[in-house]
């Protein structure tokens, strides 16, 4: 293992390698008096001035290759670097697997960067459906570090959508939600597939098996949002189908049956009643159970009393459940 | 017998022992102890920023990229708690900034740098906080415009610079400049509203993206953008709504996505997003009346069956109703981010305003000055402006007019806590804002 001191003694000054004897390096043109100055390291500033060099005389070359390199090690944000690489490598015809090799290597130590990423997907573009199994293996590494890597999720989803590759995915997902269950990137990605997937038949044909899915993970933590928000989202575009299908309410009231992490349950009972659900008589009557004594009215119609019941069990949400009181349709 | 916990349960039961442990030791303080931990540290925070403006140390090599945001971030904050900088510093800032900007159009992060949108926004952020002739004047607004439009992609996306990525923050940093230097127009308004509806996931926020997940900063921005072309009564606001009241937790702050750990920046994207919904409630009302619950026909666009376009809209202030296409009431683009601060507000935030002012003051605040996204990290100046802006959006939420101060009881500790307003839209100061609004409304 090299230390700092070793590399640093080893990184040969520019001005000081023969390749380059020919280029005059540009300074930094930040002024006499600039604010937000850097105190760049020699080493650092040098890089950039020899970078800047080439890059106003747009020379194309192998050696600029190497510098950017060079430049995007000490500062791996730096767009219009990565931009010119980009040129050269066009101009030069590199083999681009080689750079997915390079990219793999920084990616170690900077996945929370925009630049690398959008370099990623300019290069696996290029290399075409090849690419996919490549690229699926590669955001699966970042995310066994982080499962909700933003950068990776976005770029596996680009993979999929433009080189294919879905063969798997619904089992990756299963995978990763058996793996933590809250994890709401993996419940997103599911939501993907199965809307998007060329192997599988679309939201509708999907949505019952998924709805079995879904209720058996919200059974097991009813106090997890992720699958709750998914089982809405089964029904995107089709409310009326939503209202009408016995499971969402029923799953609700077996929630509140158990008079434990119920705030899930409830607020989706008073989407579905402000959807146009008719409630039933054991909706009432488990709500009513749930009611702080000598609290409610007598006589409020069951979205109020919900609303009334929220505000009270998910506190931080007090004002949004009195707007949602506010905004209900008079009982007739 | 309980299942073993997840990664997503352990990391938020520590990060919530942490915020529970300060607040109960908070609370058992004697009051002049609270008094004082409850207290904004304008003095340290206004050191922290003003050396940062002087001079950064050599770690920050890796944001050589984005000193315009640098500057942002730092002038922002100042302005925020009420102070200036000295004419020269302003003056040094006018002149690195125009080194920044490229002769065709647009900022880069630095001289010599490629023009970037995010940069470019900060810039002229950066710029209208300074304010005065020499700083606004600086600002090349056709090159602006030039460049801009050469961003602007057949999908009505944004590219970030130059054969950049594409994503929702492209687009509002390209709308929110065009709109506050008045160079909006119907050519990069065109197809935006839709790249954006394609952006509102399943669960009610937007994504970076089609098809990535709800995300507060991207929530913000795609929300924005929308108000800033008059379109955004084709977003299902009520589920953007709904998604964003259960980003706040029990630690006071937000959430960036669902089941995600609290961070102080969101207290802006997120907490904006309510100062937003605010003035919106007209149209909220009205998707609210779309579900036909008694009916028991459910023709609500939740879920996004059928956007509303809006045309039941016949209110005659129509140059103030924000959201219809009335054809016989054109609105102009670019008067849209004034009239939307300048409307009343009828509905107050949503949100716990306390319990969010709460964990900024207790928790995001460094000792040395600067705050930070929770405890445990290390503050940095981007935490610190999206905190603060946080806060102020707070302590202003329910006030009736900017004419009229906040009472006391919206600002959380002493008053003296209380911060500038800052534009909902642009987070900009409101009085930069309307200095710049004058300066650019020019023909």
């Amino acid at each position: 293992m090299e230390s700092d001191e070793d590399e640093e003694m080893r990184w040969v000054p520019l001005s000081k390698r023969p390749e380059w004897s020919d280029v005059t390096p540009v300074p930094q043109d930040d002024g006499p008096n600039p604010v937000v100055p850097i105190d760049y390291k020699p080493d650092f500033a040098e890089t950039m001035d020899y970078f800047r060099a080439i890059y106003v005389a747009d020379e194309r070359s192998s050696r600029a290759l190497n510098l950017t390199a060079e430049a995007i090690s000490f500062n791996p944000g730096n767009y219009t670097v990565w931009h010119f690489r980009r040129l050269v490598l066009e101009a030069l015809d590199i083999d681009l697997q080689v750079e997915l090799d390079y990219i793999d290597n920084i990616a170690k130590n900077n996945s929370k960067n925009y630049q690398i990423w959008h370099h990623r997907r300019w290069v696996a573009e290029k290399l075409g459906t090849d690419a996919a199994d490549k690229e699926l293996e590669f955001t699966k590494k970042i995310l066994s570090a982080d499962a909700k890597h933003y950068h990776a999720w976005s770029h596996r989803q680009w993979v999929l959508l433009a080189l294919g590759g879905w063969e798997d995915e619904l089992d990756y997902c299963r995978e990763l939600l058996e793996a933590d269950i809250f994890n709401n990137s993996a419940w997103n990605q599911r939501y993907f597939v199965i809307t998007r997937s060329p192997h599988l038949g679309g939201l509708e044909a999907m949505r019952e098996s998924e709805v079995s899915y879904t209720v058996e993970a919200i059974l097991a933590h009813p106090e997890n949002e992720s699958p709750w928000r998914y089982l809405r989202g089964l029904y995107k575009g089709n409310t009326q189908s939503w209202v009408n299908d016995h499971q969402v309410s029923l799953l609700c009231l077996r929630v509140l049956n158990a008079k434990s992490n119920f705030v899930f349950a409830l607020s989706t009972l008073l989407d579905l009643l402000c959807h146009g659900l008719q409630p039933s008589q054991e909706a009432k009557d488990v709500v009513a159970a749930l009611e702080m004594s000598g609290t409610d009215e007598p006589d409020s119609d069951l979205a109020t009393s919900i609303c009334f019941i929220l505000e009270h069990v998910d506190p931080i949400r007090a004002n949004y459940w009195r707007w949602r009181k506010s905004k209900l349709p008079h009982a007739t | 017998m309980t299942a073993a916990t997840t990664k997503t349960q352990q990391e938020q039961w520590m990060v919530e022992n942490q915020v529970f442990q300060i607040f109960d030791l908070f609370a058992d303080l004697p009051r002049n102890a609270k008094s004082a931990l409850v207290e904004l540290q304008r003095d340290n925070h206004l050191e922290y920023l003003t050396k940062g403006l002087k001079r950064l140390d050599p770690s920050f090599c890796v944001l050589d990229a984005n000193r315009p945001w640098l500057c942002y971030w730092i002038l922002h904050s100042i302005a925020l708690l009420g102070d200036y900088v000295e004419h020269e510093v302003e003056d040094n800032v006018v002149d690195f900034l125009s080194r920044c900007q490229d002769p065709n159009g647009g900022y880069g992060g630095g001289p010599g740098q490629l023009p970037h949108l995010a940069t470019t926004y900060a810039a002229v952020n950066a710029l209208i906080t300074v304010g005065g002739e020499r700083s606004l004047s600086s600002i090349n607004r056709e090159k602006v415009y030039m460049f801009l439009k050469r961003m602007k992609q057949p999908s009505g996306a944004f590219r970030m610079h130059d054969a950049g990525e594409i994503d929702v923050r492209a687009c509002y940093t390209a709308i929110s400049v065009a709109s506050i230097l008045n160079i909006l127009d119907d050519e990069l308004v065109q197809n935006v509203g839709d790249y954006i509806l394609s952006c509102q996931t399943y669960e009610g926020g937007i994504s970076g993206e089609p098809g990535a997940e709800a995300h507060g900063g991207y929530t913000f921005c795609g929300f924005a953008t929308m108000i800033l072309i008059n379109e955004v009564n084709r977003l299902d606001l009520a589920g953007l709504l709904d998604w964003v009241a259960f980003r706040q937790g029990r630690e006071g702050g937000f959430q960036g996505r669902t089941n995600k750990l609290v961070d102080s920046c969101y207290s802006f994207w997120q907490g904006g997003a309510f100062a937003l919904l605010q003035r919106l409630h007209a149209i909220l009302d009205e998707q609210l009346a779309n579900y036909a619950p008694q009916t028991g026909v459910a023709s609500g666009i939740s879920g996004g069956e059928e956007s509303s376009d809006g045309t039941q809209v016949d209110d005659k202030a129509c140059h103030f109703k924000l959201g219809g296409t009335n054809a016989s009431c054109p609105v102009n683009l670019n008067s849209i981010g004034y009239n939307f601060v300048k409307q009343p507000v009828e509905m107050e935030a949503l949100y716990q305003r306390w319990a969010l002012q709460q964990y900024i003051l207790l928790c995001a605040q460094d000792m040395d000055g600067g705050l930070k996204d929770k405890p445990g990290k290390r503050r940095d100046f981007y935490h610190t402006c999206y905190s603060l802006s946080g806060l102020s959006l707070s302590q202003h939420s329910w006030s009736q007019d900017e004419d009229s101060a906040p009472l006391p009881n919206a600002v959380m500790g002493p008053y003296a806590n209380l911060l500038e307003r800052t534009h909902p839209l642009f987070n900009v100061v409101l009085d930069q804002y309307y200095e710049a609004q004058e300066f650019f409304d020019t023909p």
